[in-house]
C-alpha cells in the first residue's frame, strides 16, 4: 500500500488545498466543508469495517452520539475540560463497541450488522430519555475548544482541527493496512478457513476492527459537539446511520480517499436537495432519504467499488519496494533432528451423527521425512486432514506434535506451533499481490501489533518479511511476479503460491491437501520436484492424496486409508504390490 | 405491582408477542429461503393498518399509487428481459403476472372510492390485505431478484436502505397522521379473573393458526418442501429442479401474507403512523435472532418473551421501554454466541 509518486503528488495538492481552502471560499462553505471532515472520519471506519474487514454497522451514528453527549455532559454538567471530554469520548464508545463487538463477533457475519441497528436504537432512545442529557431539548452551551491559548469558536478555526483529524486519522489507517495485521485485515473478507489456518485469530482481529471504526466515530461526535456547541438526540439515529453507510459506499468501501470523497458528494447532494427539495414537496426531508436510500441500492446493484474503484483504474502501478541488501533474516525455527518423531496420531476417530468418517486410526511422521496418506474417494482422508490441523475436533484419540499434546488446540495455536499447510481447493486472496498472500504466511512468526502498524513502529521487521516472502516466491519461479495480483496466475503457480505461503511461516510440518488434484503432467512434475528439493532441507512433509502417480515416486512412506479405517501402511513398492490397497481401489474381483 | 397487574401485563404482552411472532416467521421464512434479511417487514403491517384506516373513512388509500409506481417499474424491468430474450409469446403473462394481477384490488379500490361506497369492515380487511400484498413481491422482483448472488451482508444494507425508502414514500401517499381502526369486536370475556378482550384472543388465536397451517404447508405440500429445500442448500435444489427464483417469489407471498395479518390485527390496538413499521419489525428481529433466524421454535419463544418483556418494561418505565427491549438483545446474543459459536460462513463478499 505505499504511495506511488502520483499519489504522492496529489497528496501533497490536496493537503495544500485543503491548507488554504478557508481563505478562499465563503463562510458557508467553510461549513460544509466541516461537515464533510466529519462525515468522512465517520465513513473512515466504515470503509475499515465494510470495505475491508467485510462486516458492517447501522450504528455509526449512534456510536458518534455517545462521543458527542459524552463531551456535552462532562464540560457542561461537570464543567471539565474538553480536552478531557475528548478521552471520555473515545474511551466511551471504544468500550460500548467492545462490548457490543464481544458477544456478537462469534456469530456469522449479519448479526453485528443486525444488532448495530438495535442498538442504535436503544442509545438514541437513552439519549432523548436520561436525566441530566436534556431529554429531547438536548445539550445547549457546550464550551468552545482552545488550543495553546487559541480559541476554535469560529467555523475557519476548527476547521483546521478537524481535517488535521481527519489527516491523521487517514494516515495511521493507510500505515495500519500496509502492517502485518492489516494484510491479516485485508484478507478478512472471503473465507474464514485460510486465514485462521495461519494462525490469525480472526475474532480478535474483527473486534478491534470494529472498536476503531468506533472511536473514529467518537472522535468525529466530540469534534461535532464543540463545532455545533449544541447536541440533540436526531442526529445520531439509525437514518443518518444510513448516510454515513451511503458516503463510504459512494466513495468506495476500500479506499480510505473513497471515505472522503462519499462525504464530499453526499453532503454536498444533502445540499443541494435541501435547497431544491422543498419546492416539491413539503415534506423535503423524507423525500431526501429516499433519494439517499434509492442511490445505496443502485450503487450496491450496479457499481459495488464506488467511486475510487474506477479512479484505481486510472492511476499507474504501485512501484516494486524492494528490502535494503543485507536484511536480516527472520528468525528461523530449528529443524527437528532427522527420525526424530514429529507427529503422533493414536486412535484417531471422528463421528459425525451416525457416521465414523474417521475409525481408529493411528501413524506417526517423523522429521525429514514424505508421508502420504492416501485412499480412494470417500475414504475420511480429508476428515484426518482437518483433525490433525484443528479444523474439526476429534471425538476420540490423541494427537501429538513434538511432544505437545495439540488434540483439542485451537487452528491458530496448531499454527503457530509449526504445521502449515495447504488447501485442496485453492484457497488465496485473488485481490491481493503475490507478495501480499505469501507475507500473510509469516503471521505467526512476525509480532508487531496495531500500535506498531500504525506508528510505523514496524518497519525493521516488516523488510525482512519481505525479504522472507521474495526469497520463497524465487524458489518457486515467481519472483517476477511479486506485484501482480494471485487471481491472475493460473491453478498450478497458485497451488506452488500456496507452498510458498505454508514454508514462509517456517514450519516444522507441512500439510498438502491433495496438491495434485487438477494440475497438469507438467505442473504436477514441477510440484513434485519442488517437494523432493524441500525434503532435502530437512522440512518434513504430509501428503493427503488421492493421485497414487504422483505419490509412488516421491515419498517415503505411505498409510492406506479407507472406510474411515487403516488399511495398511508401508513403503510405496508395497503399497503398489497389496492386493488388499488394489481391492480398494479398484473393487473387489468377486 | 400486585399479581392482578401482573396478569393483564402478561395478556397484554402475549398478545404482542403474538404479532411480533407473525412478522418473525415471515422474516425467517424469507431469510432461510432468499438469504434476504428483510427489514421492511414491519413497513407492510404498518402499511395495511393504514390502508385499513383509508378504507374506514371511505378514501383512497394512497397504497393504490405505491403499488401503481412498483408495478410500472417491474413491468418494464420484465419486458425488457422478455425482449432480451426475444420471447414475445411471454409478454402477455409477463403483463397478467406483474400488472393485471397486482393492481386488480386497486382497481376494485378506485371504484368503490369513486362510487362513494364503503364495504363492510371485514370485506374492507380483506380488501386492504389484497392491496398490500403484492407490495413485498414486486420489491423482491425489482430489488432483489437482480443481486440474488450477492452477500448476506450486501442484501441486508439493500434491505435497510429500502425500508427508509418505503416509509419515506409511505408518509407522501398516507400523510403523517396516525390512525388507529375500529376492531371486529368490542367484547371482553373474564377469564381467571382478568378481562381479555376478544381483539387478544384474536391475536393469539391468529398466531397459532397461522404458524400451525405454515408448518403444515412446509410438511405436507410440494411447495412448502421445495421452500424448504431451498433454504437446506440452494445448489442442490436447483439441481434438483427447484427455481430459486420461483420459491422466492412464494417466500414473499407468503410472508407478505403474515405480514398484512399482523398489520389488521394491530390496527385496532395502538395508534399507527407511517412510520411505526419500523420498530414492530425489528422488535420482530429480536425473537427471530433468539431463534438464530432459523429455528422456528424458538423463534416462537423469542417473539413472546419480547412481548412480555416490553408490556412489563413500559409498566417501569415507559420512557425507557425501547431501550429495555433492544438492550435485552445483548444476553441474547451471549447465550447464542456461547451455544452455537464460529459458523463460519464461506466466500462472504462486498465487491
Amino acid at each position: 500500500m505505499t504511495a506511488s509518486p502520483l499519489e504522492k503528488v496529489l497528496i501533497i495538492i490536496a493537503t495544500i488545498g485543503i491548507l488554504v481552502a478557508p481563505l478562499m471560499v465563503a463562510p458557508f462553505t467553510v461549513t460544509l466543508l466541516n461537515y464533510i471532515g466529519i462525515g468522512a472520519l465517520v465513513a473512515l471506519g466504515l470503509v475499515l469495517l465494510t470495505g475491508f474487514a467485510g462486516l458492517t454497522s447501522f450504528g455509526q451514528a449512534a456510536l458518534m452520539g455517545i462521543g458527542a453527549y459524552a463531551t456535552a455532559w462532562f464540560t457542561t454538567e461537570i464543567g471539565g475540560s474538553p480536552w478531557l471530554g475528548l478521552l471520555l469520548a473515545l474511551g466511551l464508545t471504544g468500550i460500548v463497541a467492545a462490548i457490543l463487538g464481544a458477544v456478537t463477533l462469534r456469530l456469522g457475519g449479519h448479526f453485528l450488522p443486525l444488532s448495530t441497528i438495535a442498538w442504535g436504537i436503544a442509545i438514541y432512545f437513552l439519549f432523548g430519555n436520561i436525566p441530566g442529557l436534556g431529554h429531547h431539548d438536548g445539550i445547549k452551551d457546550i464550551p468552545p475548544l482552545t488550543l495553546a491559548g487559541v480559541s476554535l469558536a469560529s467555523n475557519s478555526a476548527i476547521y483546521y482541527l478537524i481535517w488535521t483529524g481527519l489527516g491523521a486519522s487517514m494516515w495511521l489507517i493507510a500505515n495500519l493496512l500496509d502492517s502485518r495485521e492489516g494484510r491479516a485485515v485485508r484478507s478478512l473478507r472471503g473465507g474464514a478457513a485460510m486465514i485462521a489456518s495461519l494462525g490469525v485469530n480472526l475474532f480478535r482481529i474483527r473486534l478491534i476492527i470494529f472498536v476503531l471504526a468506533a472511536i473514529l466515530a467518537g472522535l468525529a461526535g466530540w469534534l461535532y459537539a464543540h463545532m455545533n456547541r449544541y447536541v440533540s438526540p436526531s442526529p445520531f439515529d439509525v437514518r443518518p446511520s444510513i448516510e454515513y453507510l451511503l458516503m463510504a459506499m459512494v466513495g468506495g468501501p476500500t479506499s480510505i480517499y473513497g471515505a472522503v470523497a462519499g462525504a464530499a458528494i453526499v453532503t454536498l447532494l444533502k445540499n443541494f436537495f435541501q435547497g431544491f427539495l422543498p419546492l416539491l414537496s413539503k415534506d423535503a426531508a423524507q423525500l431526501e432519504i429516499v433519494a439517499f436510500s434509492i442511490l445505496l441500492i443502485l450503487i450496491l446493484q450496479h457499481a459495488r467499488g464506488g467511486l475510487m474503484s474506477a479512479f484505481r483504474r486510472l492511476m499507474p502501478q504501485r512501484p516494486v519496494p524492494s528490502p535494503p541488501l543485507g536484511t536480516p533474516h527472520l528468525r528461523r525455527r530449528e529443524q527437528p533432528k532427522p527420525g526424530t518423531q514429529v507427529l503422533s496420531v493414536a486412535g484417531a476417530t471422528k463421528r459425525f451423527d451416525g457416521l465414523t468418517a474417521v475409525n481408529d486410526v493411528s501413524f506417526d511422521v517423523r522429521a525429514g521425512e514424505i508421508v502420504a496418506l492416501i485412499g480412494p474417494n470417500g475414504a475420511g482422508k480429508s476428515t484426518m486432514f482437518n483433525l490433525i490441523t484443528g479444523v474439526l475436533p476429534p471425538s476420540a484419540g490423541k494427537f501429538t506434535f513434538l511432544g505437545h499434546d495439540i488434540t483439542n488446540w485451537p487452528q491458530p495455536k496448531i499454527a503457530a506451533a509449526g504445521i502449515a499447510r495447504t488447501f485442496q481447493h485453492v484457497k488465496l486472496r485473488a485481490n491481493m499481490t503475490l507478495l501480499d498472500n505469501v507475507l500473510l504466511g509469516t503471521y505467526a512468526r512476525t509480532r508487531a501489533g496495531f500500535t506498531r502498524g500504525a506508528l510505523r513502529l514496524d518497519r525493521a521487521e516488516e523488510a525482512q518479511a519481505i525479504f522472507e516472502a521474495l526469497r520463497q516466491l524465487e524458489r518457486f519461479g515467481l519472483g517476477e511476479r511479486a506485484h501482480d495480483f494471485a487471481g491472475s496466475l493460473p491453478l498450478g503457480n497458485q497451488r506452488m503460491l500456496e507452498v510458498a505461503r505454508a514454508l514462509s511461516a517456517d514450519p516444522l510440518l507441512i500439510v498438502l491437501d491433495e496438491p495434485a488434484a487438477g494440475l497438469r503432467r507438467a505442473e504436477k512434475d514441477a510440484l513434485a520436484q519442488h517437494l523432493r528439493m524441500l525434503k532435502s532441507e530437512g522440512v518434513t512433509i504430509l501428503i493427503v492424496e488421492h493421485d497414487m502417480e504422483f505419490v509412488m515416486g516421491l515419498v517415503d512412506r505411505i498409510v492406506v486409508m479407507d472406510f474411515g479405517a487403516k488399511l495398511m501402511e508401508g513403503l510405496p513398492n508395497e503399497v503398489r504390490a497389496s492386493p488388499v490397497v488394489q481391492e480398494a481401489y479398484l473393487g473387489g474381483v468377486a | 405491582m400486585d399479581a392482578q397487574i401482573a396478569l393483564i401485563l402478561l395478556t397484554d404482552g402475549i398478545a404482542n408477542g403474538a404479532i411480533y411472532l407473525l412478522i418473525a416467521l415471515g422474516t425467517v421464512l424469507i431469510f432461510s429461503v432468499t438469504r434476504v434479511i428483510f427489514v421492511p417487514f414491519g413497513d407492510i403491517a404498518a402499511l395495511t393498518a393504514l390502508t385499513v384506516a383509508a378504507l374506514q373513512i371511505g378514501r383512497l388509500p394512497g397504497i393504490v399509487w405505491l403499488v401503481l409506481v412498483l408495478v410500472v417499474i417491474a413491468v418494464a424491468m420484465e419486458l425488457l428481459l422478455v425482449l432480451r430474450q426475444g420471447q414475445l409469446r411471454r409478454i402477455p403473462m409477463t403483463i397478467m403476472y406483474y400488472a393485471v394481477l397486482p393492481m386488480l384490488p386497486a382497481a376494485a379500490a378506485a371504484a368503490l372510492s369513486s362510487g362513494g361506497l364503503k364495504l363492510p369492515l371485514l370485506g374492507q380487511m380483506l380488501l386492504a390485505l389484497l392491496l398490500v400484498l403484492p407490495v413485498a413481491p414486486l420489491l423482491n422482483r425489482i430489488v432483489f431478484q437482480p443481486m440474488a448472488n450477492a452477500s448476506v451482508l450486501v442484501l441486508l444494507i439493500v434491505a435497510v436502505a429500502l425500508h427508509f425508502a418505503i416509509s419515506g414514500l409511505a408518509l407522501l401517499f398516507f400523510g403523517p397522521e396516525g390512525f388507529r381502526n375500529e376492531p371486529l369486536s368490542e367484547a371482553s370475556f373474564t377469564i381467571a379473573g382478568t378481562t381479555v378482550s376478544a381483539q387478544v384472543l384474536l391475536m393469539v388465536g391468529a398466531a397459532i393458526v397461522l404458524s400451525g397451517m405454515l408448518f403444515l404447508y412446509f410438511e405436507g405440500t410440494p411447495t412448502g418442501k421445495a421452500l424448504r429445500a431451498t433454504a437446506v442448500n440452494r445448489t442442490g435444489a436447483r439441481l434438483v429442479g427447484i427455481r430459486p427464483s420461483r420459491t422466492g417469489a412464494v417466500a414473499f407471498v407468503l410472508a407478505s401474507l403474515l405480514g398484512g395479518i399482523s398489520g389488521l390485527l394491530i390496527g385496532p390496538v395502538t395508534t399507527v403512523y407511517y412510520d411505526s413499521g419500523f420498530l414492530i419489525g425489528l422488535k420482530a428481529f429480536v425473537a427471530a435472532i433468539v431463534g438464530g433466524l432459523g429455528s422456528y421454535p424458538l423463534t416462537a419463544v423469542g417473539a413472546i418473551g419480547v412481548g412480555v418483556l416490553e408490556s412489563f418494561a413500559s409498566f417501569w418505565s415507559s420512557s425507557l421501554k425501547e431501550s429495555i427491549v433492544f438492550g435485552a438483545l445483548i444476553p441474547v446474543l451471549l447465550w447464542r454466541s456461547l451455544i452455537s459459536p464460529a459458523h463460519e460462513e464461506e466466500e462472504e463478499d462486498i465487491e
